[in-house]
């Protein structure tokens, strides 16, 4: 299969030897996820400015698929940054089984805590960990219909940060607030302002408090989606013919085609 | 919900990082309170402190009370209690709705069901030219008719008993009767503005300088019968406008419209100066 001749790896470059387990476990993981655009990095770079000056030390990582400048957003904030680019795998799958190697780059740069920023692209997956801080960051234009579709990345956050609210009426943010809740019941609402940075001193305060470290035995809240056809190992072929795997219909029959 | 009688800002420091002015300002409810200065000199800060009911932990250091004491921070953080309304000139409604429905849904999540949609939608075409009607999808609404809509859903639908209001003049609608409709709730007041007619509205005025709180200005009673007169030429630029609208030519004698809810108020009005 020509697409996975190179499987894309995070650029550490130190073997991870010294890695000492136990500081490991103890790091607090924080993973913000959200659609492109939503407001993630504009929201982080303001929360983590806050941090800074309360003497916190996080390090900072950025997943994406394709490419980024984010690094260089964050790069501005003088703390270690690293890049992972999942290509065409799903970039939260990637972000999951890197996540070692992440946390061994925050423990090398002396970091008090590892805040990373996915791409959430697919809908169906949520990056988070039961023992880290979820937090799903969503753009209040996107409709008052959105956060039911949202999915998973929506429903199991711990906090969910709302963003561009300066652009549309209150009314609107409210029934937004209220859809939220409806999908995710126990979640913390909080809203930021990611162009002037209103509100991300209460985000910055939640992230100050948060302690627990991901061991580990750190698992994934939500079961990452299923995908075992000839499309996921590089068929370009359209015609029924030509797939294999585990297919669902349009009819929502699931059925298996193969040996 | 806990009432709002006042809220008082302490002073912090100015952009230089010296103390502001002002040390201590309260405002109750029921007031109007105008925000002026140049651009720059630190208007949507104040707003944003007020928001955010800082506690000299913004840039400003200034500290906000709430009936004289520390807010507590359920009331800071938790957005079911959050107090204040804000209404600016860059707000729209995006959603794909009739705006009746959308009243309702509104209406609905402040746990209000038995609130009248028409006389939402009743107040808000007091406020401009153009009628708004019930099953008007939100998004094919004017500026004029957003911003309408969006002053009666706060004044009858939003408990929030502090409104924030950043620059809206432009907007095409009737201001004078945008702030009564707002006030009349009893609710606390603040306005960022360029516009005479705005600013003079307010009994109060801070003046901004420099990120810092400079003066306070009490309205005088000269300067209430200009505001009486100012309401007028607005009103007559809104009724210009209209007639453009409808494709209409506009004679000389046009500039002497002055709708009739302002004409006795401008007997009384010359009759004190
Ligand atoms: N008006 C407004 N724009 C915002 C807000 N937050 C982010 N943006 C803009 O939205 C765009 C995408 O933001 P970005 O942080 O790059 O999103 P990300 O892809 O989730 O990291 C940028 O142009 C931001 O300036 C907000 O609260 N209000
Ligand atoms: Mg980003
Ligand atoms: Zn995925
Ligand atoms: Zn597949």
């Amino acid at each position: 299969m020509q697409r996975r001749k190179c499987i894309p790896h995070l650029v550490a470059t130190d073997q991870q030897k010294m890695t000492d387990n136990k500081t490991i476990n103890k790091l607090p993981l924080i993973i913000i996820a959200g659609t492109p655009g939503a407001g993630k990095t504009s929201v982080l770079v303001h929360t983590i400015r806050i941090l800074k000056s309360a003497n916190r030390r996080p390090a900072l990582v950025k997943i994406d698929c394709l490419a980024t400048d984010d690094d260089k957003r964050f790069a501005k904030l003088d703390l270690p940054v690293l890049v992972g680019l999942s290509r065409d795998m799903c970039p939260d799958h990637y972000s999951i089984y890197n996540l070692d190697e992440m946390k061994a780059f925050a423990q090398k740069n002396q970091a008090d805590a590892l805040i990373m920023e996915t791409a959430g692209l697919c809908h169906r997956c949520a990056p988070y960990t039961e023992n880290c801080l979820g937090v799903c960051v969503i753009d209040s234009t996107s409709g008052p219909n959105n956060p039911g579709k949202a999915g998973p990345f929506l429903s199991c956050a711990d906090i969910v940060v709302v963003t561009k609210g300066d652009m549309i009426s209150q009314a609107e943010r409210e029934i937004f607030r209220e859809r939220i809740l409806e999908a995710n019941p126990g979640c913390n609402i909080v809203d930021v302002n990611g162009l002037n940075g209103q509100g991300a001193a209460e985000l910055a305060q939640q992230f100050q408090s948060f302690k627990a470290g991901s061991s580990v035995e750190d698992k994934l809240r939500h079961n990452a989606p299923f995908s075992v056809c000839t499309l996921c190992v590089g068929e370009k072929r359209i015609d029924k013919k030509y797939h294999r795997g585990l297919l669902r219909t349009m009819s929502g029959c699931e059925q298996y085609v193969g040996e | 919900m806990v009432k709002i009688e006042c809220i008082s800002i302490i002073g912090g420091i100015d952009k230089s990082g010296k103390p502001e002015n002002i040390t201590s300002l309260d405002i109750r409810e029921g007031e109007i309170i105008g925000i002026v200065g140049p651009t720059g000199s630190g208007k949507s800060q104040l707003i944003s402190d007020i928001e955010q009911l800082s506690q000299k932990d913004s840039s400003t250091r200034r500290q906000v009370l709430v009936n004289g004491k520390v807010p507590s921070p359920a009331l800071r953080n938790d957005p079911r209690q959050k107090m204040v309304a804000q209404l600016s000139q860059n707000m729209n409604f995006l959603a794909d709705m009739e705006v009746r429905d959308f009243l309702r849904l509104h209406a609905r999540c402040r746990g209000k069901d038995q609130i009248s949609t028409d006389e939402i939608i009743y107040k808000a075409n007091q406020l401009t030219g153009e009628p708004i009607k019930p099953n008007d999808n939100l998004t094919i609404l004017s500026g004029g008719q957003t911003r309408a809509l969006m002053v009666a859903d706060v004044a009858v639908i939003s408990e929030s008993p502090i409104v924030l209001i950043d620059e809206i003049e432009n907007a095409g609608i009737k201001k004078h009767e945008a702030l009564e409709l707002l006030s009349g709730h009893n609710k606390l007041i603040m306005i960022v503005t360029h516009d005479p007619v705005m600013a003079l509205s307010a009994k109060k005025r801070i003046i901004m300088k420099n990120g810092g709180m400079s003066t306070l200005l009490e309205a005088t009673p000269e300067e209430k019968i200009v505001s009486e007169q100012l309401s007028g030429i607005d009103a007559t630029i809104l009724h210009l406008r209209e007639l453009l609208r409808n494709g209409l030519y506009i004679e000389e004698n046009d500039l002497n419209f002055i709708p009739e809810s302002l004409l006795c108020k401008e007997e009384n009005a010359s009759l004190t100066l």
